[in-house]
């Protein structure tokens, strides 16, 4: 579905490659998470998936990117688009500036597509009532809060129905509640097919929700897996990735001489709810 | 450098289009103290510490920021004691160097060159920016943006500081590092006023937790006690903090803010078990 074979990518007129050698394969309707400090490479690698590199950015790209087979570097941007949705990092740059209505924000990429304006308007409720986006769709896009723009930003991306859509840190700025409402609908596109590529340092939510995490470090990717087994990784620190506390209290347990024999660090409150229930915990 | 008080008196904000975001906040915040201000999106969390540096002025009720009254003074002049850090760094990020753009705020204080650059130099040091302070702070990634924005206001060696949303975008180190400039800052006697979504770095860093759910405060008080009030939090979509929520599935009837006190507290019971 996503296929990346030996990527490699230089910024214009620069020597040091932020990627080297990446390979993905990532099959369809699946979410997979993307873990990788800050400076790793991320938003570089986001856009490269969606085409935005070398389309927009330029530079030196080698080695290929291709989407249900087809190579993105072959395509116009405008096509690109249309199989890749990319919700960017900061959801205020997302915005398009051109429309004054939350409505018209969410409609503004159909329109360019030429969707005729009966489904158009099918399309803008459906996605609106998927994020709670209803009772908004009048205001302007700048009245929102940051939060709410994010979800306008999200919708702008959904509406189109691309058959994959790359998320950077798409719940940056939205409370537990609002974040939790983007991966339950997360998890219904992938119901229906849809491949989501999602960057993100929520890790307990990309337990819960991603069926595959890669770690992206030292301008590669060094580790893709399960994800029970990529967040118990001893090495996620060198990587300057965090863990959840849940795994970080019960390596700080262990250290102290309590949770003798405990053979897997937990990475989930029903994990770590296990583990601490059969020391000292619940009795 | 010495915190000061605050303190907002049934205050009411109303947007210009009719929205009553603010609906009657009393609340008193000691020279020196870290509050943190939780609540979901559109709960009035940046509306209300917006009145801090007069970027809004209440519709109603009154803000004290020292022995000022915020209606007195313009944001120019309340700059000198609120430092403030936008969510978004790109509102406040404006000159062509990182450098630059952390001197600006001292040196439109009145600091001197000398003294400017020294404190610029300090926190960029601080927030692990020294080596891109030539850059252009648009070519930097967000989390760096951010973390420029937080320079130029630790530059600006103010009383009170107060962030919006600091730890969002910034990986686990970056957050590590945050967490570390609170403490200092609480160290160095500042008040320090926090709004954020992280609990955990909440719990971690901000004794004091003040609750908001449409405008209005439904708690306030020490983290240990507010995070235990499952039934409000529950009310205002705030979720406990990991080791809290893994405490109370435990049964234990303690909430522990962090992983050394979680520990600890593991510890003694299963000596006591065994005991």
């Amino acid at each position: 579905m996503i296929r990346l074979d030996g990527v490699s990518y230089a910024y214009p007129d620069t020597v040091r490659p932020v990627l080297e050698n990446v390979s993905l394969d990532i099959g369809r309707g699946t979410i997979a998470g993307i873990l990788g400090a800050s400076g790793a490479g991320k938003t570089t690698l986001a856009k490269i998936i969606a085409g935005f590199i070398p389309h927009v950015d330029g530079g030196e790209l080698s080695g290929t990117v291709s989407v249900e087979g087809q190579g993105m570097g072959d395509l116009q941007l405008a096509e690109a688009v249309s199989r890749v949705g990319l919700v960017i990092q900061n959801p205020f740059n997302q915005i398009s500036g051109a429309r004054y209505t939350v409505r018209e924000e969410i409609a503004f990429g159909l329109e360019n597509f030429g969707v005729a304006r009966p489904e158009m308007q099918d399309r803008v409720g459906e996605v609106a009532d998927l994020l709670n986006l209803g009772p908004l769709l009048d205001r302007s896009p700048y009245e929102l809060s940051g939060g709410q723009q994010q979800l306008v930003a999200i919708a702008s991306m959904i509406v189109l129905r691309t058959p994959v859509l790359v998320m950077d840190e798409p719940t940056s700025q939205l409370d537990p509640a609002g974040t939790r409402m983007v991966f339950d609908v997360l998890s219904t596109l992938r119901g229906a097919g849809i491949t989501v590529v999602i960057f993100e340092h929520k890790l307990e939510l990309l337990h819960q929700h991603a069926d595959v995490l890669y770690v992206l470090a030292d301008r590669s990717i060094v580790a893709a897996g399960d994800p029970t087994d990529i967040l118990a990784d001893a090495h996620l620190a060198e990587w300057h990735i965090g863990s959840t506390r849940y795994t970080r209290v019960a390596r700080a347990a262990q250290k102290r001489g309590l949770l003798a024999g405990l053979r897997h660090l937990p990475v989930s409150l029903e994990q770590a709810v296990a583990v601490f229930a059969d020391d000292g915990g619940a009795r | 450098m010495t915190g000061m008080h605050l303190r907002f008196e049934d205050v009411h904000y109303r947007y210009p289009a009719g929205v009553e975001a603010i609906r009657g906040v009393s609340l008193a915040i000691e020279p020196g103290e870290r509050v943190a201000i939780v609540g979901q999106n559109g709960a009035g969390k940046t509306t209300l510490v917006r009145h801090l540096n007069g970027i809004f002025k209440p519709t109603a009720g009154t803000v004290h920021v020292g022995d000022w009254l915020t209606t007195d003074h313009d944001i120019a002049e309340l700059a000198a004691r609120v430092g403030y850090v936008f969510q978004n760094p790109d509102e406040q990020l404006f000159a062509r160097s990182v450098q630059a753009d952390v001197e600006f705020g001292p040196r439109n204080l009145g600091v001197v060159p000398e003294e400017t650059t020294r404190r610029a130099e300090q926190a960029l040091a601080t927030v692990g920016l020294v080596e891109q302070k030539n850059a252009h702070p648009h070519h930097l990634s967000l989390s760096e943006r951010k973390r420029v924005a937080l320079a130029g206001v630790l530059a600006m060696h103010t009383p009170i500081v107060v962030l919006d949303e600091p730890t969002t975008g910034q990986d686990a180190a970056g957050i590590d590092m945050v967490g570390k400039v609170m403490d200092t800052l609480a160290a160095d006697g500042r008040t320090v006023i926090v709004i954020t979504h992280d609990m955990d770095f909440c719990a971690e860093h901000f004794p004091r937790v003040v609750v908001m759910t449409n405008g209005q405060i439904q708690a306030d008080g020490d983290a240990r006690t507010v995070f235990g009030l499952a039934q409000t939090l529950a009310e205002a979509a705030v979720e406990p903090p990991q080791l809290i929520r893994l405490s109370q599935r435990l049964g234990w009837g303690y909430s522990p803010l962090n992983t050394a006190e979680f520990v600890e507290y593991c510890a003694r019971r299963r000596s006591e078990r065994v005991g």
